[in-house]
């Protein structure tokens, strides 16, 4: 039986029908075009779909959208604003932390997540809090070295400007 | 050289050799890239597969009655739909859209569901009944090639492709030869665990009778011809689209069934069809990289100069054709090299098993060969008393090396690979010295770039590019190359702003759509900055040569004294005499019109006759030597890579950062399969582990400290001095691995992957070092079934 849900989501409200076994990640996807947020497993295992619930990382694959009733829902398309990256973003573009770009969003999200909890953490606890991500292309160092550079204020919101491949 | 410019230019550089980012890459930090299940059509149905229960049967009953009438579902097909089999080049085909009459592995696809939403489409499927009369089921290559009733298709001993070169007299040189080693290993069956699963749409129109597919695969254009020939549309009323690719690794550089399904589907119901694989389908479908058994004796005179190669392979083909036969070439075009052997004899077989179809995987042959050859390397120096480091040395190929299959290599900074590693861990101090449960380990490889004859042996262009450069929209290349995430969409950028001295966001690409962009081999064998890189340069210069004609006209001054850079025409000798570059196009459209240039590239065809001379030759080869330190838990046989050393000549890096990130993604592959990943089916052939959970793939916590460098070097037979470094770096992880393994408890361990249990067995089985070492050896690969 599908019911209405208000989600709140990148900041919008949403009045949703859903059915109960609906994921957020297939409501995001497919009910709201919001395909940023990639699915790689459906089970769990691969980080591919990591969203922020109330400022924390997780997957939206495994999280049904009808618990998330009232809860702020950041996606991949809420980091940016008006043309202006999130530091992890802008870091993670300019460090060559990107390939394919599939397990992109789901880390990106994943380090948002990581520094919110721990604004300054050292390598290993980087490692730790990437580690639900699996990404096939980079071997990991460059999105390491990205998220180091954060930490270490190289992207800090007042130096991060609009970005164009020059 | 074949009309290519060796002179070695002038290195400085406006853009290549610089590490600007990815030019898709705010698109994918934000999510807007679109990959293929991303995207949405009107009117869009989707599709969903019944899967195979079992690994081998004949199919007795397919009843889709029930099915056809669930609400919501437009058409269910069997494989009766279209029976016609495919293969990569219609090499034995053998695959089809869905099972006919037989299925021959586990998840092969019985019937598919089209329906208003994947959900009905989901249940749906439930409601198809099929019955199945099992058959035995084989899923070694060992057991299979003995079978002689038991048939998996209709060829004898279950034989696929068998392969034999002989080049020189490897007995003679056996027997002269002062020491010869010999050893059997086993290289495991690997996923290539791309993030996204096969995807693919089809959209019929039924008006014009032409279909775009969309699709993530690596080569668009044969995608296009295995569609023609499967389901019998022409060539040229198929339009294939390829979105962002999630990962390709080799394993989406053949057709999926998905895209035959959704095609018929499509065609069907004159509407869109989607099929996404889950996780589990996808590793169904696998084309991930070939078990192979490998039996490899090598000569070596005392000096330590290599005198022979024999090896004899067999390789694990699962169910199907797909890229087999070229795979068991390569095998033996990868043993000529990177070492100066003369003597090299090769027998090779591939045999089919009720097993997801492995396929072509990033240095795919190269893994099983370095493995082998690397090892033995090793186990040789040991013999001869010769430090690993130097016993390569002595043995490493140079450039104008020719092999005695006349593959000639036109470039090599090989030995710069290992004097690298060497010196920046200290090997030479540290190898056979480090404490007990520590060691080092050296292994070294190659991989060809830009050959790939086998999908078309003829002289048509293997790249072409077309530009067009005007105010309106900049300089617009057209070009057949698919970026999978290697970056080749911003190295060609980097390659037409160079030509031309304008910055890379006046360069637009297009790519990746058959009706845009002219025929291109596809990004496969290391191709895409040799071969694409060619295309575009020559069409960028043919481009460029017509507007200096019209500022050289306006300037008074010869076209040859003019040069493009800083989005100014100057004179070479004073640049104060000058045009705009953008002024020039301005002037050439105005007086003759758009400017347009073409260019293409064909590598030299291969020499000789010899068989399987169309698989190895190749205009250029990218070299790597590695090191790995590790630590072994000498509790559980637990290997930790503590520290990785890499060194790659990939002649000059178009983009140094991109070169790093395919080096660590590489090195990250091959650690997988080195330590932790195989696909393992029960003795029914079910895959025990289709999923990410159970098949492991490299975390973050599984990666070492890297230590990569590239070489300076510049390979003058390319364009802007660039070859392959997105294979060459996997090939021999496992034998580095090996080899420290080795040096760090005096077990040889010949099997991936380097599982504590091996380790720990083999260490039980002889307690320490320093003794006569005598080598150990623990392998399963003669285990009746693997895994289980």
């Amino acid at each position: 039986m599908q019911q209405v849900v208000q989600l709140n989501i990148n900041g919008s409200p949403y009045e949703i029908m859903v059915a109960p076994n609906d994921t957020l990640a297939d409501v995001v996807r497919r009910k709201l075009g919001l395909t940023g947020t990639k699915l790689g497993c459906e089970q769990g295992d691969c980080g591919a779909c990591t969203v922020l619930i109330d400022d924390k990382s997780q997957l939206s694959c495994l999280t049904l959208a009808i618990a998330c009733e009232g809860k702020d829902i950041r996606t991949i398309e809420g980091l940016e604003s008006n043309g202006t990256l999130d530091p992890i973003q802008q870091a993670i573009l300019e460090k060559n932390g990107v390939q394919c770009g599939f397990c992109t969003p789901g880390v990106i999200m994943s380090a948002k997540g990581l520094l919110n909890d721990n604004p300054q953490p050292t390598r290993e606890e980087i490692k730790v809090g990437l580690s639900g991500n699996l990404c096939r292309c980079t071997g990991y160092e460059k999105i390491i070295e990205a998220v180091e550079a954060v930490v270490d204020g190289e992207y800090s919101d007042d130096k991060v400007s609009q970005v164009g491949a020059e | 050289m074949d009309g290519i410019d060796t002179e070695m230019p002038n290195r400085d550089f406006a853009v290549v050799g610089k590490s600007i980012p990815r030019v898709e890459g705010f698109d994918k930090v934000t999510g807007r890239a679109d990959f293929t299940d991303d995207i949405d059509l009107h009117g869009m149905v989707y599709a969903k597969v019944y899967c195979s229960p079992v690994a081998h049967g004949k199919i007795k009953k397919v009843d889709i009655s029930k099915a056809e009438k669930y609400p919501g579902v437009l058409a269910v097909i069997t494989g009766e739909e279209c029976t016609k089999p495919y293969s990569v080049n219609d090499l034995l085909p053998t695959e089809t859209a869905l099972a006919v009459d037989k299925v021959r592995y586990f998840g092969e696809g019985i019937a598919a569901v089209a329906a208003i939403n994947e959900q009905i489409a989901a249940e749906a499927v439930e409601l198809i009944e099929v019955e199945i009369e099992e058959l035995p089921v084989v899923v070694t290559a060992q057991e299979s090639e003995q079978q002689t009733d038991n048939l998996i298709h209709d060829f004898p001993n279950n034989t696929n492709h068998t392969a034999e070169q002989i080049f020189g007299d490897v007995d003679d040189a056996l027997a002269q030869a002062d020491v010869v080693v010999e050893e059997t290993f086993y290289t495991s069956m690997v996923n290539g665990g791309f993030l996204e699963p096969q995807s693919a749409v089809a959209d019929y129109d039924p008006g014009k009778k032409k279909i775009t597919v969309y699709n993530c695969n690596q080569l668009p254009h044969m995608l296009q011809h295995t569609v023609s020939k499967t389901i019998g549309i022409p060539v040229d009323d198929i339009r294939v689209i390829i979105p962002n690719v999630g990962g390709g690794f080799g394993g989406k550089s053949e057709a999926t069934p998905s895209v035959l399904i959704t095609c018929l589907l499509s065609r069907k119901l004159s509407r869109p069809v989607k099929l996404t694989y889950g996780r589990d389908e996808s590793i169904y479908q696998n084309k991930g990289r070939h078990g192979c058994h490998l039996t490899l004796k090598l000569g070596f005179n005392k000096d330590g100069a290599i005198q022979a190669l024999d090896l004899n392979v067999l390789l694990d083909g699962g169910a199907h054709s797909g890229w087999g036969f070229v795979v068991l070439w390569f095998v033996a075009a990868l043993t000529h090299l990177p070492y100066t052997v003369r003597n090299i004899r090769y027998n090779g077989r591939r045999v089919y098993t009720n097993k997801p179809t492995p396929g072509a995987q990033r240095s795919f042959g190269g893994v099983q060969a370095r493995t082998a050859v690397e090892s033995c390397f090793d186990m040789a120096a040991e013999k001869l008393g010769i430090n690993p480091y130097e016993l390569r040395m002595i043995n490493a190929v140079e450039t104008g090396y020719k092999c005695p299959s006349v593959v000639e290599v036109r470039h090599a900074e090989f030995k710069k690979c290992l004097t690298s590693v060497a010196e920046r861990s200290d090997f030479v101090n540290k190898h056979g010295k480090l404490p007990y449960g520590k060691g080092i380990g050296l292994a070294a490889g190659h991989y060809s770039s830009g050959g790939a004859f086998l999908l078309y042996n003829s002289s048509r262009a293997h790249s072409t590019a077309n530009i067009r450069v005007d105010t309106e929209a900049g300089a617009t290349v057209f070009c057949g190359v698919t970026d999978i995430g290697q970056g080749s969409t911003t190295v060609m950028t980097q390659i037409a702003a160079e030509v031309f001295g304008i910055p890379v966001r006046k360069v637009n690409f297009v790519c990746q759509d058959t009706l845009l962009a002219p025929m291109d081999n596809g990004t496969m064998d290391s191709r895409a900055t040799y071969g694409a890189g060619h295309a575009v340069k020559n069409a960028a210069i043919d481009a460029k040569q017509k507007l200096l004609e019209v500022a050289g006209a306006h300037l008074g001054i010869r076209v040859e004294q003019l040069e493009c850079k800083d989005e100014r025409i100057y004179s070479i000798y004073d640049d104060n005499r000058f045009i705009g570059f953008w002024d020039a196009v301005t002037m050439y459209q105005d007086v003759i019109g758009t400017c347009f240039g073409t260019g293409d590239y064909t590598p030299p065809q291969p020499r000789g006759d010899y068989p399987g001379k169309i698989i190895g030759p190749s205009p250029a080869f990218g070299f790597t030597a590695q090191i790995a330190e590790v630590e072994i838990d000498l509790q559980t046989g637990q290997v930790k890579v503590e520290k990785y050393y890499e060194a790659t000549d990939c002649g000059q890096a178009v983009n140094p950062a991109s070169v790093e990130g395919q080096v660590e993604g590489g090195v990250a592959m091959g650690l997988g399969q080195a330590l932790i990943e195989e696909i393992v089916v029960d003795r029914n052939g079910k895959v025990l582990n289709p999923n990410f959970h159970d098949y492991k793939i490299p975390t973050t916590m599984d990666m070492p400290e890297m230590d990569s460098e590239i070489v300076d070097a510049y390979d003058p037979t390319s364009a802007y001095g660039g070859k392959e470094v997105g294979e060459a770096p996997t090939g021999p992880v496992c034998a580095a691995i090996m080899n420290a393994v080795y040096d760090a408890v005096g077990v040889r361990i010949t099997e991936v992957p380097v599982t504590p249990e091996k380790v720990f067995r083999a260490m039980k089985g002889q307690h320490s070092r320093g003794l006569e070492l005598e080598t150990t050896t623990i392998g399963f690969a003669n285990a009746k079934y693997r895994g289980v």
